[in-house]
């Protein structure tokens, strides 16, 4: 299963030695290539005020998923994806607690003004060893900053917060949606161990704030621009257009969803993993 | 590792007269990307084609050999190619992508493959990309400073521009007209001055003119993509290449001027750390 995932991912041509996990978790790393992985990691997924984009993009993983949900991992709460969900009256399916996770995939900014909203982040965050800000409304609000109340059936709900801001936040998967190739990735990363695959995504889990100008501030104020293009290929709303060699977001059009600079090679830059990704 | 890894360096250029009419050094990325495309090997590729300014270049997706060949030779300011591999992707419908890029360039690239956090379906479609050798590069604004009023002359006038002996050259009118290389420190971008690489190391297959002669290109063949290709196109005839070791200057002098960029760009790395600024790498 995991040559599978590799292939469908690209890796597969690497020599052995590459593909092996870097860190691997002490006495399995002799079963890591075995079919089915013994111990599966238990995931959440958490639906705040989201759009279902990001668990599309996990499901979008065509090749793949049968598997992966079945042999590579045990999803034991969520929504649409496994009907499990707690503290919900008018739900029969509903149960009483919470189960104990490895990683919580929380996707949506969290409301203020919905009780049960906040109630569930902190108990998420009690139950899973590891949080993860999963797509950039749960990471920087995206465009769920732009929310401001008054319309119907609860014109109170008003305040819509990364969930960072409400619970501490381990990791973070930015994007609108997120990619289903980062979501294979990543679930392989873990299954391998490979922490430093993941670690520009805990580096990252500490960023609440986002939008279209971090490229001027961050990467043209601080003489880092090449004009390379990367943040308008990036941009998932067409917001940014390269003129003169630099980037220059149309601000009506941003969302703030981050992935512009999070793609920039200039703001953070992986030179090994791109090394081993490549066989180089 | 001053050159990055790479399997094997030549000496190479393009065979078709056509293609070395138009091209920079040895035709290698035009020869090579036309190749590509006429094997079916990929389905169109992102070059930096004319625009309606000239010499300043705009991405082009280009879906035939004559709009690759329409995109030859070095335009020395920015073609943000990278910005036009998605619109490839979604408008043109392509599956298997061939580029071209600097180093910076294919960083961008790179990273995006390596971690593809929102951009889906793009990183397995990038099927050839070709690095070229980049010492530095210009906003538009310095490139008219250079023609206009270094060199007198006119963009209108200038067939082809080049950077080499230490100098930066215009072909203008068939005369050759060129100033000291020395006096065009402080119109690259700033950018550049922390960049450590050279020769594109992240290519599949790098290019770039110097060690080669005059009408020649030095080749480093990286990944095994790009080394099959490569090596495909020679055995078509599409490419002739030469020992790299038979030819002057050769590999020592692409050594040293990669070592000297690295150099400087730690320096000028290590001085920004000092003021307190961020430096990717
Ligand atoms: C800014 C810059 C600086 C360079 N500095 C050096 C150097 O210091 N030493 C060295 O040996 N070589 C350097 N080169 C590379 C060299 O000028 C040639 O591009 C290279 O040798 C390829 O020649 P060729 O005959 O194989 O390519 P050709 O067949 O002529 O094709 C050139 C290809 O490059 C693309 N291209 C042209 N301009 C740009 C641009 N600005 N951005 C992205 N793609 C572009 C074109 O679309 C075309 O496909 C530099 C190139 C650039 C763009
Ligand atoms: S400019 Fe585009 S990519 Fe950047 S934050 Fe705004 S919407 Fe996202
Ligand atoms: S991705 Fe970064 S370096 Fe490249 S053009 Fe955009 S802001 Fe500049
Ligand atoms: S010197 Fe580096 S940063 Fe500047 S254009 Fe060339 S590759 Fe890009």
């Amino acid at each position: 299963m995991l040559a599978r995932i590799k292939r469908f991912l690209g890796l597969e041509d690497k020599p052995k030695e590459q593909a092996k996990p870097i860190k691997p978790k002490e006495e399995e790393s002799s079963q890591q290539e075995v079919e089915k992985v013994a111990d599966k990691p238990k995931i959440g997924y958490f639906h705040l005020s989201g759009c279902t984009g990001d668990g599309i993009a996990l499901t979008e993983n065509y090749d793949i998923l049968a598997e992966l949900l079945t042999d590579m991992v045990d999803i034991v709460y969520g929504q649409t994806l496994v009907d499990v969900w707690y503290d919900d009256e008018n739900n029969p399916y509903a149960i009483d607690d919470m189960p104990e996770m490895d990683l919580a995939l929380v996707e949506g900014s969290v409301c203020l003004q919905d009780e049960h909203s906040i109630h569930e982040l902190k108990k998420l965050r009690e139950k899973a060893k590891l949080v993860c800000a999963f797509g950039s409304c749960a990471m920087n609000g995206c465009f769920t900053r732009y929310c401001r109340g008054g319309q119907q059936a609860q014109p109170k709900h008003e305040a819509f917060l990364p969930i960072g801001d409400i619970v501490q936040v381990d990791c973070t998967i930015p994007g609108c949606p997120v990619s289903p190739e980062i979501v294979a990735k990543v679930v392989v990363a873990l299954i391998n161990g490979d922490m430093d695959y993941l670690q520009p995504m805990l580096d990252m889990a500490g960023c609440t704030a986002n939008c279209g100008c971090d490229l001027q501030k961050n990467i043209v104020n601080k003489s880092l621009c090449t004009g390379c293009g990367t943040c308008a290929m990036a941009c998932q709303t067409r917001a940014i257009e390269m003129r003169e060699g630099r980037p220059e977001v149309n601000i009506d059009r941003c969302i703030k969803c981050g992935i512009c600079y999070t793609h920039c090679p200039r703001s953070w830059f992986p030179t090994e993993q791109i090394n081993k990704d490549l066989g180089l | 590792m001053v050159l990055g890894t790479y399997k094997e360096a030549v000496s190479a250029r393009a065979t078709e007269k056509q293609i070395q009419k138009v091209a920079q050094d040895g035709g290698i990325v035009t020869a090579l990307l036309s190749y590509a495309l006429d094997e079916g090997i990929i389905e169109g590729a992102v070059v930096a084609g004319p625009s309606e300014e000239l010499w300043k270049p705009e991405p082009l997706v280009a879906m035939t050999s004559e709009e690759i060949i329409s995109a030859a030779g070095t335009k020395y300011t920015f073609s943000p190619n990278v910005a036009a591999l998605k619109k490839a992707v979604r408008q043109y419908g392509l599956e298997k992508v061939g580029t071209v890029g600097t180093p910076c360039q294919l960083n961008g690239i790179r990273k995006m493959q390596s971690y593809p956090f929102g951009t889906r379906f793009l990183a397995d479609k990038m099927t050839l990309v070709v690095g070229i050798f980049c010492m530095e590069n210009f906003p538009f604004a310095s490139l008219e400073t250079f023609i206009n009023e270094k060199m007198k002359s006119s963009p209108e006038v200038t067939e082809k521009m080049d950077i080499g002996k230490g100098k930066f050259w215009i072909k203008a009118l068939g005369e050759d007209i060129g100033f000291p290389l020395k006096e065009t420190h402080g119109y690259e971008q700033a950018g550049c001055n922390i960049c450590p690489d050279y020769t594109a190391e992240l290519a599949d297959l790098s290019t770039g003119s110097v060690g080669a002669p005059d009408g020649w290109s030095t080749v480093l063949k990286r990944t095994d993509a790009g080394a099959s290709i490569f090596d495909q196109a020679v055995k078509a005839g599409i490419i002739e290449t030469k020992d790299i070791s038979t030819v002057k200057p050769g590999l020592p002098l692409l050594e040293k001027l990669s070592l000297g960029k690295k150099d400087g760009a730690k320096k000028e790395s290590d001085n920004r750390r000092e003021l307190g600024l961020p430096v990717p790498f």
